[in-house]
């Protein structure tokens, strides 16, 4: 298990140097919220989901909703490094005619389900899935990353009645809580906390947890997948712009792409000569 | 006469006995919007998502997403109003195969008053890309059209009303989605209908023959995309066009048909409608009477625009 998390984290290095690199090259997109997803995505695809990259549309596949659909580089590196699609097409990211659109779109890229971007609805997405899948007698899990920012959508506790009033068990939410949103702290702009708490009292299972600790993402995973009668949110405390002092908790790198000066820093961060 | 709600619970539960795969979901109002009878003989795939309609669509979403075929059901004024920016994102952009059919359109909903009566559905569901919008006449062609949009794949908006309404289309109609239908044939000009408009149309074209005005009733039951070609027909075989719906005159088939002709074929026309108010309570047949939406109206209509006719 040392090793499988390990190697988890070093994979979760290499992502975020694509990360870095796919933006600097986009001059488009959303910096800090990415690289505060992408440990938990990295855990998922790398470890927790079963899915088939050579069969995007595999029917045993977990499925996958990334709420949070700002966060798509986190999601189209991931995709890339699984082998979806060839990792050239994320220097096409938000371009006219490439597939990688700004947030995520089932439409065109392998390995996306729904369509994300407009915050709040992904868990009930993610909740119809897995009544679905329930009412097929499948086991498949469904995965949605929704932001701590995104909570303050109406939308997302409908869903999270729903979700435990119909006892989906096979979902979980996992709340990338980086404190930040555009205009500035979470707590400042509309409190949100405490999420674990608002989950239990909507009847949700929860887990908190250090959202960049591999160790503990995956344990959580494994908890939410073994806790029946009710779904799981695991609130995952991180640091926007995660792993590149640069962009460390700054709400002003929400939707601010490394420029020229920053991206040789950025990368040396990330422990990457190249 | 039967209401078109009826009509629609009545297939849906047919359609469920052929169909696993379909499911149903609503807002708290199954017993109004009819998707209860579906519910109570197939428990296990009808889901109540309660008052909360945006979350309703997003599930709706999800569940197509994982191969369903979702009929979701409320009041036109919370489905296509409450839901729309859901409808939009979650179901019409990822072109998602989910059947939004909404009870309670218009003004007819009656003494609920105008929060309740939605006026403007048709046309912001129309304004969506990927989006069908089909207002059936009568009960038969609405049992027609939930047929045709269980076996057709992506985002349909079905409008139905609350009342009973005078039958069009005999037994057996079959339905084809974005095909118009000559109901009555004339030649001095059209009226172009949806809805329950039809009906008072075929009224109309019958006591306009008596005063030798000979008017075609061409009953339009997808409002998106339009039979183009019929309509263009119409334009250019009777030279004045009378649209008429339960619904704004902004946006809806009026608005649909003068966007076409105004650049394929302009035409002398009138839009009966709602003209750009709320609705207000009161009966639906006295409400129909207040926004002249009814054969009267449109008898009116016929002579002058005829009269206008060179």
């Amino acid at each position: 298990m040392k090793e499988k998390i390990a190697d988890l984290e070093e994979k979760a290095r290499r992502l975020r140097v694509a990360i870095v690199k796919t933006l600097h090259k986009s001059q488009s997109g959303h910096t800090g919220g990415s690289l505060s997803a992408i440990d938990m995505v990295c855990a998922l695809y790398f470890h927790k989901m079963r899915h088939n990259p050579a069969e995007p549309a595999w029917d045993g596949r977990d499925r996958f909703v990334l709420s949070k659909g700002h966060a798509a580089p986190a999601l189209y590196v991931t995709l890339a490094e699984c082998g979806y699609f060839p990792a050239e097409d994320l220097m096409m990211l938000r371009r006219l005619g490439s597939h990688l659109q700004g947030h995520p779109d089932s439409k065109g890229t392998p390995g996306v389900d729904v369509c994300t971007g407009s915050l709040g609805q992904g868990l009930s997405m993610a909740n119809g899935m897995a009544l679905g899948l329930k009412l097929d007698g499948k086991e498949n899990r469904v995965y949605a990353v929704l932001g701590d920012g995104e909570l303050q959508e109406g939308q997302i506790w409908e869903a999270a009645m729903a979700a435990a009033h119909y006892k989906s068990d096979n979902l979980c939410a996992l709340i990338d809580s980086n404190g930040l949103q555009i205009d500035g702290d979470v707590s400042k702009v509309m409190n949100v906390s405490s999420i674990s708490d608002k989950f239990k009292a909507f009847g949700w299972n929860a887990i908190e947890i250090d959202g960049h600790d591999m160790g503990q993402i995956v344990a959580a995973l494994d908890q939410a997948e073994a806790h029946k009668g009710a779904p799981t949110a695991i609130v995952a405390k991180t640091v926007k712009g995660k792993g590149v002092h640069l962009f460390e908790n700054k709400a002003s790198y929400h939707g601010v792409t490394p420029n020229d000066e920053e991206l040789p820093e950025a990368l040396r961060c990330l422990g990457c000569c190249d | 006469m039967i209401a078109t709600r009826d009509a629609y619970g009545e297939a849906l539960a047919e359609l469920g006995g052929e169909n696993d795969k379909i499911v149903v979901l609503d807002a708290d109002l199954s017993g109004s919007t009819k998707t209860g009878v579906f519910a109570k003989k197939f428990p296990n795939r009808f889901f109540n998502m309660g008052i909360a309609e945006a979350n309703m669509v997003g599930t709706a979403a999800g569940l197509a997403a994982v191969g369903k075929v979702p009929f979701l059901s409320t009041f036109a004024i919370f489905a296509a109003g409450r839901g729309w920016e859901q409808i939009r994102q979650s179901v019409a952009y990822p072109k998602a195969n989910v059947k939004i059919v909404a009870t309670h359109g218009g003004v007819t909903v009656g003494e609920d008053g105008g929060s309740h009566q939605s006026v403007e559905d048709v046309a912001i569901m129309r304004a969506i890309p990927n989006m069908t919008v089909i207002v059936p006449a009568d009960g038969e062609e609405t049992k027609g059209a939930i047929r045709a949009v269980a076996a057709y794949k992506g985002p349909v908006y079905v409008r139905l009303g609350r009342n009973k309404v005078p039958s069009v289309f005999p037994a057996g109609h079959k339905f084809e989605i974005g095909k118009g239908v000559v109901v009555v044939p004339g030649t001095d000009l059209t009226f172009i209908t949806t809805g329950l408009m039809t009906a008072a149309a075929v009224t109309a074209a019958e006591k306009l023959k008596a005063e030798g005005i000979s008017a075609r009733v061409l009953h339009i039951g997808t409002i998106k995309p339009l039979d183009k070609e019929l309509v263009l027909q119409a334009a250019q075989e009777t030279g004045a066009i009378v649209t008429a719906e339960e619904h704004s005159v902004v946006g809806g088939l009026g608005g649909a048909v003068a966007e076409y002709l105004g650049e394929a074929c302009p035409t002398l026309m009138k839009r009966v409608g709602v003209y750009d108010r709320f609705g207000t309570s009161g009966k639906s047949d006295e409400l129909l009477k207040y926004f002249g939406l009814n054969a009267e109206t449109l008898i009116e209509e016929a002579r002058e625009i005829v009269s206008r006719k060179k």
